[in-house]
């Protein structure tokens, strides 16, 4: 019966349905092949292009909705820092540089946005808004709006090569997961997030810094969609500005809403948010595997959200539980 | 002059300020922008960005957000695009479907954050990607409108000079904007919108229809984001699936800009007008310009949204938060 309380448990059941969709409607779905020194299949392609985007945004996203916020700029400081990352290259800059160089720059946007939530105290949706529209205008104008490709061994590597038979993104990202799980439930880290989310208010006179608190979620959240962007851009050995990002934020908020973190914020789920992304990636898939274009596929992601915040939503839950109850007595 | 710096309209007199002085920067730096020819462009050119501004004014003073009117004015053009084009309806009906269905979307919208206590940028940041998910799913490239009705209404207006023609985008905009300054600051549904943004708990001990208005105000901001997809379709005679990228922000902007409180209950729709006009201008000189990335526009209008949001938080400050 526990199991069944926890958050994590949906999400598992929605991807195993979906999964045993996929195999049924296509043949070898679940099939794998070692090639080269290197595991092949479907199921890893769904693994590393989850782990390369929506994952890792919803790692950085999760903890800032923990807090009762929500970054609507990720996608944006995704084109800043894989623009970033491409030119440093083609200057000729070492790979640790100019990786560097981009995640400063988006932990740096990031923090901009924690100071407008935090200290100027805006609502984060107007002060993440703003950095969305202003940081792709950041991401043209570096670029002059043009695509930026590049020819560099090591940033193709990132995206694209593997380390112990598994693409680089699958082991990379599940890592920096399970550090940061660590790190914050190890010690009180997240139990200072979730009091902040819970009652600001209550957290600040119990001596939490709460205004750290946020500046710190929206930095993290900068840094993973900047490790995002540099993926995306290695992958396809070029940085498209235009492109890069665009409608991620979407993914994002729904890997997190799936995993179980309540959007009111004061409680979250990393390991439900990897479930998530797991679940939209497959989902992503399924629709392309059914024709429908890439363009179209925000309508059903868009009516997933609303359906699993409907179901979160205090009324559908007091009319769910009076069913039961009188079920029960029946 | 101590009376306007002490009033609540201080925010207002500052939005006009700046859009003078930005208006004669560039009377003095380029030549011809001084003239009529220059605004009345202006006015053509933003008449859609006027008309999305006004009923994103009324989410916003009744304390809501709305970040689906740039997908719905892609998706009504598109629609009417394809009706016309497709299905050879007539014009005038397919305008009707069009803002009727704008309507609905929004009244769905503002139905679905009233009774399940959503919060408003989450559904309407999930009616944005379903909306312009539905406008590729109507035609995932532009489309021409070929027909007679809006190739005579292209030519139609109200002769303002030699040369100079109010067209049907402006005309609209300027009407609706004295409509809604009327119903804003002269009707029972007004005040109910300044109620409810200032505070819903009283409003709704006062008795006031809490869920009535707020719903009213998503689908107000629905239809006028449709009838922003009717201009730009009369302005382009083309229905495009990627229009209005980002335009949620612009029509926010133009809402703070002209000294709306973001948090509700505090604002004008004249504001809304001079912020239109100021973010008009910006485009105006940057097109002037013409060696200035357009890429500054989106810089622009994020900065100066930004800006005035901290001007406010001044002067809320100062007047204790009144």
């Amino acid at each position: 019966m526990n199991l069944f309380r926890s958050t994590v448990i949906w999400p598992l059941a929605a991807l195993a349905a979906l999964l045993l969709f996929n195999a049924a409607a296509s043949p070898g779905f679940f099939q794998l092949e070692w090639k080269d020194g290197r595991l092949f299949g479907t199921l890893v392609d769904i693994v590393n292009q989850s782990a390369r985007v929506p994952m890792l945004l919803a790692l950085g996203m999760t903890l800032v909705i923990a807090t009762g916020g929500v970054d609507l700029s990720v996608g944006s400081l995704m084109a800043v820092s894989g623009a970033v990352a491409a030119m440093q290259v083609n200057r000729g800059a070492p790979l640790a540089a100019a990786v560097g160089l981009a995640l400063l720059a988006t932990a740096a946007l990031g923090l901009l946005n924690g100071l407008l939530v935090a200290k100027v105290r805006l609502q984060p949706i107007i002060a993440t808004l703003v950095t969305m529209v202003a940081g792709r205008g950041l991401a043209m104008l570096l670029t002059g709006s043009q695509m930026v490709p590049f020819q560099h061994k090591g940033l193709q590597w990132l995206a694209n090569g593997s380390l112990l038979g598994l693409p680089v993104p699958v082991l990379l990202v599940p890592l920096l997961a399970v550090l940061a799980g660590f790190a914050l439930r190890r010690t009180a880290a997240a139990l200072f997030l979730e009091a902040t989310g819970d009652n600001e208010t209550a957290s600040r006179f119990a001596g939490i810094r709460t205004d750290a608190v946020r500046m710190a979620v929206y930095i993290f959240s900068g840094f993973c969609a900047g490790l995002s962007g540099v993926l995306e851009a290695s992958n396809i050995a070029a940085a498209d500005p235009a492109r890069i990002g665009d409608t991620r934020e979407l993914d994002a908020i729904f890997a997190v809403v799936a995993g179980g973190t309540a959007l009111a914020g004061g409680r979250f789920s990393l390991a439900g948010s990897i479930v998530g992304a797991l679940l939209l990636q497959t989902l992503t898939l399924t629709l392309y595997n059914q024709n429908v274009p890439p363009a179209v596929a925000p309508v059903p992601k868009a009516i997933v959200i609303l359906a699993v915040c409907l179901l979160h939503s205090p009324r559908v839950r007091a009319a769910l539980a009076r069913r039961t109850a009188s079920a029960a007595k029946a | 002059m101590n009376r306007i710096l002490s009033s609540r309209l201080l925010p207002l007199a500052a939005t006009a300020l700046v859009l003078l002085a930005l208006f004669a920067v560039a009377g003095w730096q380029y030549e011809n922008f001084f003239s009529p020819r220059v605004v009345l462009n202006l006015f053509k050119d933003r008449a859609f960005l006027g008309v999305i501004a006004i009923g994103m004014t009324f989410v916003i003073l009744g304390g809501g957000i709305d970040l689906s009117v740039g997908a719905v004015m892609a998706f009504t053009t598109v629609f009417i695009a394809s009706l016309i084009g497709r299905y050879g309806w007539s014009a005038p009906a397919a305008i009707v479907v069009a803002l009727v269905v704008g309507v609905v979307f929004g009244m769905l919208q503002g139905w679905i954050i009233q009774s399940f206590r959503i919060p408003a940028f989450l559904v309407t940041l999930a009616g944005m990607f379903f909306a312009r998910g539905m406008a590729f799913m109507v035609s995932p490239r532009s489309l021409e409108i070929v027909d007679p009705f809006y190739a005579d209404l292209a030519d139609r207006g109200i002769p303002l000079g030699p040369g100079l023609l109010l067209t049907m985008g402006p005309l609209l905009f300027v009407l609706l904007l004295g409509v809604a300054m009327v119903v804003a600051h002269g009707t029972r549904f007004g005040r109910q919108v300044y109620a409810l943004g200032g505070n819903e708990a009283s409003a709704a001990l006062m008795g006031l229809p809490v869920a009535a208005t707020r719903v009213a105000t998503y689908a107000l901001c629905g239809g006028c984001a449709a009838l922003g997809g009717v201009i730009s379709t009369l302005a382009l005679s083309s229905g495009d699936p990627t229009r209005g990228n980002g335009l949620e922000l612009d029509a926010i902007a133009a809402a703070v800009i002209g000294g709306t409180v973001l948090t509700g209950g505090r604002g004008w729709l004249f504001g809304t007008f001079l912020g239109v006009l100021i973010l008009g201008t910006i485009k105006t000189i940057l097109d002037f310009n013409g060696s200035l990335d357009p890429a500054w526009l989106r810089i622009a209008s994020g900065g100066l949204l930004l800006s005035f949001i901290l001007l406010q938080k001044l002067l809320g400050g100062r007047n204790g938060g009144n």
